[in-house]
């Protein structure tokens, strides 16, 4: 039962010239427990910047209740693993096709998704993109993307040799698409089942938490090695992030040693987060680290090293012992 | 991209004893180190081996890239592959996309003799930070594909590999037949340092050199870079003295409690 907001669509571009054809995009729409990633609304955004025309594309094993899109359901598609989704979209994306380009978020069911099934088309893609502007007339689209781990942003133009422009959008860098009430028509398109999958899904854990989500939190709160071990990681933090609301993240050594969950790593090679506050503790600011935070609105820094890199990207930072001041932090916010 | 093949053969002799290879294709860095989660293909390959003993038949490791990418090959050489693939383009050829390299491996797998069962790469590039050439390459061989391994088990005998994978918000398990396709993440082990000896021993592996056009494959990007610069820089704003001064600070920007 997938409960769609209704989605902002199609709004055809009048241009004085009507040579070259507008920009039609398939932006795949991630979704679970019935409702639609926070990530792929960003992606939607992401796509409207086109300025032609967009269809949304939802795919999965339940699919009563939705009010727009084109969707597909089937056994096959309750895990959308790659090996059976691919089939659908090609099958979509094919000969005559209407579409002119292929949109997700930088996710990792669609980064698995994605350049599988513009590598069958013959087309290459474009991966974790902050900006894009399509000129109609070159019928080209220029991105931009962060690449060295955000110590470079490239400029890279898909040209209209690439008939079909495959890209992943860095959800931070665009804002959720809002609830709209345009009605868009929905077809259902039939599955494309694959005979004998050479893959199987066995089993998905997701770790539990009623916190906000880290990809999509206003706030988060962030612990490093300084953290000793997981129970003192979590005793450390949980009291900040509850005072906050905020979302818990780590740093990648906090993670390898276990102290925390590998899906709250932040940086280069984990989640890349900008939220409103991030506060890094007993971080010190690797910049595969940076890679993923330095968008942060107001970054907060508390650490024992005077020289350790985070401060040069906090606004605010706090030399001292995490130990003795996040208590007394919480304890402050708390009689506010 | 650190690929491994790695192949599992039916001999001719007995139905059920296979002879596997394994190859591993290493992305080279400016300056030239491999690639961090191409090590971790590397290593995996290698302990496959050491698990799986003579199962694993021989494992291969791949580069594209200008002269000096051999050195990266070298290093997975002496990590315990057995022979290096170099496919060498020009010092001032641009760097190939993730689309020209997966086609250049399926032409390589395709050349391989005895088949490939499995290829290891990274999940990444930290130079390009595409993330996308293992997922092409199983796109054009048609083959599964597991991307974010943080844990792989092959099983020889039912010519299948249950992998656990890094996704967003936990972990995933998957069962995928053989001849496959596997992106490492970074819990997936921690490879070794090769040792004097090893490194030694690497000089006499072999490797062979060839070109893009032996393979009929034209590396130019499709995709065209138009400018690369360098980011809008943060300034950090200063320290404060304590965690009074701390919350003062975080009112300024509006940042107040939850109250709950």
């Amino acid at each position: 039962m997938l409960r769609t907001r209704p989605l902002v669509c199609l709004r055809p571009l009048f241009r004085t010239y009507a040579t070259a054809a507008n920009p039609h995009a398939l932006v795949l729409l991630e979704h679970r427990d019935g409702a639609i990633d926070s990530a792929s609304l960003s992606a939607l955004s992401a796509a409207q910047k086109l300025g032609g025309e967009i269809t949304g594309l939802i795919v999965g094993s339940s699919d009563e209740g939705l009010t727009a899109l084109l969707h597909s359901s089937s056994p096959q598609y309750a895990t959308p693993l790659p090996e059976l989704v691919s089939p659908l979209l090609e099958k979509i994306l094919s000969e005559g096709t209407p579409f002119t380009h292929v949109v997700s978020a930088h996710s990792s069911s669609a980064k698995s998704i994605l350049p599988r099934v513009a590598a069958r088309l013959d087309v290459p893609a474009v991966s974790d993109i902050t900006s894009v502007e399509h000129d109609t007339s070159s019928n080209s689209t220029t991105f931009t993307r962060p690449i060295y781990a955000g110590n470079a942003i490239a400029t890279v133009r898909a040209p209209s040799s690439v008939h079909l422009k495959f890209f992943t959008v860095r959800s931070t860098a665009f804002k959720a698409a809002p609830a709209g009430s345009s009605e868009v028509e929905a077809k259902a398109i039939d599955p494309v089942q694959v005979a004998d999958p050479p893959t199987e899904h066995i089993k998905t854990e997701l770790t539990k938490s009623d916190r906000p989500e880290l990809g999509a939190a206003s706030r988060v709160v962030s612990g490093g090695r300084a953290l000793k071990n997981a129970e003192t990681f979590n005793s450390t933090l949980e009291p900040l992030a509850d005072i906050l609301g905020a979302a818990i993240g780590a740093s990648r050594a906090a993670v390898d040693a276990g102290y925390a969950d590998n899906s709250l790593q932040v940086g280069q090679t984990g989640k890349v987060v900008a939220p409103e506050l991030y506060m890094a503790l007993g971080i010190s600011g690797a910049i595969q680290h940076l890679a993923g935070m330095k968008d942060s609105k107001l970054i907060v820094a508390i650490n024992k090293d005077p020289d350790a890199p985070i401060f040069q990207v906090a606004d605010v930072g706090l030399v001292a012992d995490l130990y003795e001041v996040v208590p007394e932090l919480v304890k402050k916010l708390n009689s506010q | 991209m650190s690929k491994t093949f790695n192949r599992l053969l039916r001999s001719t002799t007995t139905a059920c004893k296979y002879e596997a290879y394994v190859c591993t294709v290493v992305e080279h860095l400016r300056p030239y180190k491999a690639n961090p989660f191409d090590e971790i293909a590397v290593e995996e390959a290698v302990r496959l081996r050491e698990k799986l003993k003579d199962e694993v038949k021989s494992i291969k490791v791949v580069t594209i890239g200008p002269t000096k990418a051999a050195e990266t090959l070298r290093t997975a050489l002496a990590m315990g592959a057995d022979s290096g693939i170099h496919v060498e383009i020009p010092d001032s050829a641009p760097p190939p996309e993730p689309l020209g390299v997966a086609k250049t491996l399926r032409a390589l797998i395709e050349k391989q003799k005895e088949g490939v069962d499995l290829v290891i790469l990274g999940k990444q590039a930290i130079d390009d930070d595409a993330g996308q050439t293992g997922q092409m390459l199983a796109g054009l061989l048609n083959w599964p594909q597991a991307t974010f391994a943080s844990k792989v088990v092959v099983d020889t005998a039912k010519k299948e590999v249950t992998i656990t994978r890094e996704i967003d918000g936990g972990l995933q398990e998957l069962r995928c037949r053989l001849p496959l396709i596997i992106t490492t993440d970074l819990r997936l082990n921690e490879p070794r340092y090769a040792s004097l000896p090893n490194i030694m021993k690497a000089k006499k592996k072999p490797i062979e050199k060839i070109k893009p056009s032996d393979l009929g494959i034209d590396l130019t990007p499709r995709i065209e870079t138009i400018k690369v610069a360098e980011p809008p820089q943060r300034v950090g704003g200063g320290k404060v003295e304590n965690v009074d001064e701390l919350i003062a600070k975080l009112k300024e920007a509006g940042i107040t409690p939850v109250k709950s």
